[in-house]
């Protein structure tokens, strides 16, 4: 097992060392380059020329991207054009608040899904399949920001039910700790924060998580019916097992495995997901700040926060793999 | 190889091996004329191709089925802040806030979207392929840093690449299309890999190889054409994602700067601001969307399933 | 106001240092959740709905509107506009006195007025803040941080232009003497702008205001503008949470006058216009500025305020005379009949009737007809797409493409839907026989950049005016610089006459001859036709049914202590 976690690790770094590659490139590619991207339209040739000395730009290519590594290595990634703030800095206050959503959307999902799929291939060819699979078809085919909008418009906005922006009522005095405003509240016992934070989730939650529920309410469902085919199934069944123990020890652990390296894909996909839905719902994590970044062309924020979503993606995807790799042990040898 | 890919790809060296199965069940039936056989009598394939089909011939013809000049503003005199004329005669889903013909607007945005969508998904295909082809081709160390780089596309997720590219490219239709067809690249070219190899080490390939037949005939006379349905749908899947991808980019102010002409994505967004006024500005492109890409989904997904000897009864 | 000066300012930066890290707990709970318990009075938190962060808080390096917006509250200068109007009043000056030369201020001081930080206002603290703004070095001289201080005084002790600032005098403890070196209408009307606000010399100095770091484009703010703004005003700095873009000022309770109503005002950025309505709708906030035209009747339907403001701004297009060196723009635009033909070609009377709040006007000049100067004689040009043809035409310049330039992402109090101004504008001109060739940029930094840099062939932009002084307005736009020329955005044009005009007007102490040259200005602007003025039109702000006594300012320069809502 062990041998198999430092195999994956050892296949992180040249993707990586390639991605690094990839972004470094990208602001060099910029028209006029960096100095310019940093100083504006109007920047005169000794400005930049005094700039790329400031930043080495006057050096070799491998030097700059060796230096550029380091940095980034560092988590130094500049400082915000818009802001003045270090990028990095910028990226921990508000990650908390993706992840957040990230998770609430994910729980959601699979809350939801995994039911609901079970379900549907329960009752196979029976109305709640058939509406769960139009149901899941849609759900990929909506634009994530029209159905947010949409959701604030009627929960928000018309009944009045949930909170349709930020990240929590801005008239509580919370105290923060983490960054991490439902943690921050339980922890110092601020139950109207954490309660506040948390009814923020919902409606951007909710939007975010639909594109991993329609596909895990489909590949459960998929891989339920799959399984019930199996042989060991119907050996189980013919031994006389109970209907429960059959659908508990077979079925449903079997059915998961592929539902799992779905939601794995799935979240990290998430991250990406939510610079649309943040933007809709207003709420102050690490989309939204993309979204500003795209708008004002901060090149810096968007170079470093590309980067990091990009290496968290690649970990999280690690982890699932590792996790799967603990669950099936026929995954480890390949 | 990251994990994240691992699963995806997963999926498409599925899709890939499938094509590299060769057909055994139905003698003297290909593969492909047994799946339109099996298509023709699916309501919901037939569902799914319906909807394809009108949405191009209405792209296709959209001067002729236009009833009005998409971008003229007939009745821009006669809005207010605040209040949009509603449906009337010749306007027969009424106008948007600058007093133009909604339902030509539609008509047209469909051309937009088509336009987007089939050209970033040929750019997709075409790189993609070539890729997918130079690795399966030659193996050895081209294939090992050839799929490293599709690696490293796979492992940041589709929306930042295409707003990273985007964003270098400046902001114009084809930054746009390019963006999206950069997405798709590492899809088509594991696709494409994993077919060759598949049906490299079949019976056929190596008897081609064992008469003396050039690899290269072999690659293009025979291991291509063999690759084509799996390619044929993940591009209908594909041309799903373009559309709504294309939307999200008009939305972030990332799309076509002349916005005065008609696109789904731009009109859906430009419209949220008179959801209260006037709801179906948004309502309606919003429908076209979701239909059009429903449309190409149930058709890729029904031809996945015609393919896939696995579903074969 | 609203714009920036030249190529900058959006560069609302801040030392890394200076920044609470997420990781430090920033608790200021003082009361629990129900804040302002055990206090006297219980004047509630309003929140209100911005369009945009601040830069920081040290207003004399602000120029924007939300940075201006929360200085307001917080800082005081010796002169104000009165609530509601563009009327100068006095604030921390109860009186001032001009020599005949009109070159020697001497301003009387409000007696027992002190700093937020306890030091004590008094004619040594009025010196001290003009005797730091005259002294600004480096990048404080830089137009993205001290714009206003050189738009009015011309320069800095230590700059190739010293500027019109002489020196500042404290005879007494509450009499403050300033010296100009010649005359300028823009003083003391300026006074008015927070950029002029008294701020602590204590606080100043212990928190190192003036140390800038960065660059132009990219500012990095003292600890004084970040942490510790200190003025005199009826609130006190609280805190600014940027990842939520939230800052909190609170009520100044050892204020000199009338105690603000509210115990705490939050100003919560949320940029897009939609979600501000549906915020106020919901109830998370309780007021917002820049109310979409759309929205107003829908927004008083439901029982808001909507609060219009006298409009004091102008939208124009921009056209390009081409004399910018390296320009690429269309030569064909320095024959006057192609401005004309443009002039006529857009209907601007459908512009203002169909995208612009109701009481908005067509523009017959860059001037609000509100502010002394405005002639109601000059040159007009009216919708007439035939003339526009001709003149097309006659000058040979039928199907001339026009590099069209228009911001996303921004609603400006004088163009609140630049993408359905820009379209319409774009299918009038087309249809008079021009091509359009359009391109969309952010408005900060990239559109400004361009626009102010000559880099367009048209574009929109606009400007509402500062104070009461038309000089704001057309000076700013077409005085010459040093190089006698106008400036970037308008293709650095030549056009003595105007300048002269302009001049003229500017030094003239007698205020009624001061008015004529204006006109003649106006008239001689509206000849040349430099580029087209559109429309004057009507911001709004909005707030809920529960607050009173908020009085729109056609400065958007309100004041919200006396503000106060139910509840």
């Amino acid at each position: 097992m062990l041998r198999f976690i430092i195999r994956r690790l050892l296949q992180l770094i040249p993707i990586l060392l390639g991605l690094s590659v990839l972004l470094f490139a990208w602001l060099r590619a910029l028209p006029g380059g960096p100095a310019q991207a940093a100083l504006g339209e109007r920047a005169t040739a000794e400005d930049i020329a005094r700039y790329n000395e400031l930043f080495g730009l006057d050096q070799p290519l491998y030097v700059q991207y060796l230096r550029f590594l380091g940095r980034a290595v560092q988590l130094d990634f500049g400082t915000s054009n818009r802001t003045g703030r270090a990028v990095t800095t910028e990226f921990l206050e508000r990650f908390p608040g993706t992840i957040e959503l990230t998770l609430f959307a994910m729980v959601f999902a699979i809350g939801v899904g995994i039911p609901l799929g079970y379900l549907a291939a329960r009752r196979y060819g029976g109305f709640l399949d058939s509406s769960s699979v139009i149901g899941s078809l849609l759900g990929v085919s909506i634009p994530v920001f029209f159905l947010a909008y949409l959701m604030r418009l009627v929960f928000a906005v018309e009944l009045g039910w949930l909170p349709g922006s930020g990240r929590q009522e801005v008239r509580i005095d919370a105290t923060r700790i983490t960054n991490f405003y439902v943690l921050d509240g339980l922890m110092t016992r601020e139950w109207d924060a954490a309660w506040s934070a948390f009814v923020h989730l919902i409606l951007p939650g909710i939007a975010l998580g639909t594109i991993p529920l329609a596909i895990i309410v489909r590949i459960t469902r998929a891989s339920v019916l799959d399984v019930v085919n199996e042989d060991y199934v119907r050996t189980a069944n013919a031994k006389g097992l109970a209907t429960a123990t059959v659908r508990r020890r077979h079925i449903i652990r079997n059915a998961l495995l592929p539902v799992s390296t779905t939601i794995g894909l799935q979240t990290g996909l998430l991250l990406s997901g939510a610079v649309l839905t943040e933007t809709v719902f207003a709420f102050g994590g690490v989309g939204s700040a993309l979204r500003d970044a795209i708008t004002n062309r901060d090149f810096p924020v968007l170079q470093g926060f590309i980067l990091m979503l990009a290496v968290v993606y690649v970990v999280v995807n690690l982890l699932v793999d590792i996790s799967y790799g603990l669950l099936d042990p026929r995954v480890r040898v390949r | 190889m990251t994990s994240l890919g691992e699963r995806k790809r997963d999926r498409i060296d599925m899709l890939a091996a499938q094509a590299g199965a060769v057909p055994t069940g139905e003698v003297g039936l290909s593969l492909t004329r047994s799946a339109f056989r099996r298509l023709r009598r699916d309501p919901v394939a037939i569902i799914g191709a319906v909807i394809v089909v009108v949405f191009l011939v209405v792209a296709a013809f959209a001067p002729l089925l236009a009833p009005k000049d998409p971008i003229a503003q007939y009745l821009l005199s006669e809005i207010r802040p605040g209040s949009i004329p509603g449906a009337r005669e010749g306007f027969p889903l009424g106008v948007d806030n600058l007093g133009r013909d909604l339902l030509s607007r539609l008509i047209h945005g469909s051309r937009q979207s088509l336009l987007i969508g089939v050209v970033s998904t040929v750019l997709g295909v075409a790189a993609g392929m070539t890729l997918g082809i130079l690795a399966g081709a030659f193996g050895g160390w081209v294939d090992t840093v050839v799929m490293r780089f599709v690696d490293i596309l796979l492992s940041i997720p589709s929306l930042l690449m295409a707003i990273t590219v985007s964003v270098l490219l400046g902001q114009n239709q084809w930054a746009l299309m390019i963006a999206i067809a950069v997405t798709q690249v590492p899809i088509f070219a594991r696709l494409l890999r994993g077919s060759m190899l598949a049906q490299r080490g079949s019976d056929y390939a190596v008897a081609a190889r064992a008469l003396g037949v050039r690899p290269a005939r072999i690659v293009f006379g025979h291991v291509l054409p063999n690759s084509v349905s799996p390619v044929i749908v993940q591009a209908t899947l594909s041309l799903a994602t373009a559309i709504i991808e294309a939307a999200a980019l008009s939305f972030l102010g990332l799309g076509d700067p002349d916005i005065a002409r008609p696109e789904w994505g731009a009109m859906l967004a430009s419209a949220q601001a008179y959801l209260s006024i006037r709801p179906w500005l948004a309502v309606w492109p919003a429908v076209c969307i979701i239909v059009v890409a429903l449309g190409f989904t149930l058709l890729g997904e029904r031809l996945r399933e015609a393919l896939d000897p696995k579903f074969r009864r | 106001m609203q714009r920036r000066p030249s190529r900058v300012l959006a560069a609302t930066a801040a030392a890394a240092t200076a920044v609470t890290l997420s990781a430090c707990a920033s608790s200021d709970r003082s009361t629990g959740t129900g804040g302002g318990e055990g206090q006297a009075a219980s004047g509630g938190t309003l929140v209100f709905g911005a369009a945009g962060d601040p830069a920081m808080f040290d207003p004399a390096f602000g120029s924007d509107g939300e940075t201006f917006r929360v200085a307001r509250q917080m800082y005081e200068g010796l002169l104000t506009s009165e609530p509601g109007s563009t009327e100068l009043v006095p604030e921390l000056a109860t009186d001032y006195e001009v020599s005949e030369d009109g070159l020697e201020y001497t301003f009387s001081l409000q007696e027992g007025v002190t700093f937020h930080d306890g030091t004590e206002f008094n004619a040594e603290a009025v010196c001290f803040n003009f005797d730091r703004w005259h002294n600004f070095e480096g990048l404080a001289q830089s137009p993205s941080a001290s714009y206003y201080y050189q738009a009015v005084f011309g320069g800095f002790a230590n700059s190739d232009n010293p500027g019109i600032y002489e020196g500042c005098e404290a005879t007494d403890e509450l009499t403050a003497v300033i010296t100009l070196s010649s005359v300028t209408s823009k003083f003391p009307a300026a006074l008015a702008l927070p950029s002029f606000s008294m701020q602590s010399p204590e606080a100043l100095q212990q928190y190192d205001a003036d140390n800038l770091q960065g660059n132009e484009e990219d500012l990095s703010y003292s600890e004084y503008a970040l942490e510790h703004p200190t003025g005199t005003g009826p609130f006190r700095f609280e805190s600014w949470d940027r990842g939520n873009g939230e800052v909190t000022i609170v009520r100044n309770e050892d204020y000199w006058g009338e105690p603000a109503q509210l115990d705490e005002i939050i100003f919560r950025t949320i940029s897009d216009g939609n979600t501000r309505r549906q915020e106020l709708e919901a109830g998370s906030i309780d007021g917002y500025d820049f109310v979409a035209p759309a929205d107003y009747q829908r927004l008083e339907d439901a029982g808001f305020q909507v609060l219009v403001r006298d409009p004091f701004n102008i939208l124009y297009l921009a056209i390009n005379h081409g004399q910018v060196p390296g320009s690429q723009a269309n030569p064909l635009l320095q024959d006057p009949r192609v401005r004309q033909a443009i002039a006529h070609a857009v209907d601007r009377e459908t512009i203002v009737n169909s995208l612009l709040p109701e009481g908005a006007e067509v523009a017959t000049q860059f001037l609000p007809p509100t502010v002394d100067g405005w002639a109601d004689d000059v040159t007009t040009y009216d919708y007439d797409p035939a003339r526009a043809r001709q003149l097309l035409t006659e000058a040979n310049a039928v199907g001339t493409t026009l590099r069209f330039f228009y911001p996303t992402d921004v609603s400006r109090p004088y163009l609140p839907d630049p993408a359905a101004m820009f379209q319409v504008i774009s299918e009038d001109l087309t249809e008079a026989g021009f091509v359009i060739q359009p391109t969309a940029l952010p408005w900060n930094p990239d559109y400004l950049n361009v626009a102010q840099a000559g880099g367009t062939d048209i574009h929109l932009l606009g400007w509402t005016g500062d104070y009461n002084d038309a000089y704001n307005f057309i000076g700013t736009f077409f005085a010459e610089d040093q190089n006698n020329q106008a400036s970037a955005e308008w293709g650095a044009f030549s056009q003595p006459d105007i300048f002269a005009a302009l001049a003229a007007a500017d030094s003239e102490p007698d205020a009624s001859r001061r008015t004529e040259l204006y006109q003649e200005a106006n008239q001689l602007i509206m000849d040349f036709l430099p580029g087209l003025p559109i429309s004057h039109s009507p911001p709004a702000l909005v707030v809920a049914d529960t607050v009173q006594g908020l009085e729109p300012s056609p400065l958007t320069a309100e004041d919200f202590s006396t503000v106060s809502i139910e509840g």
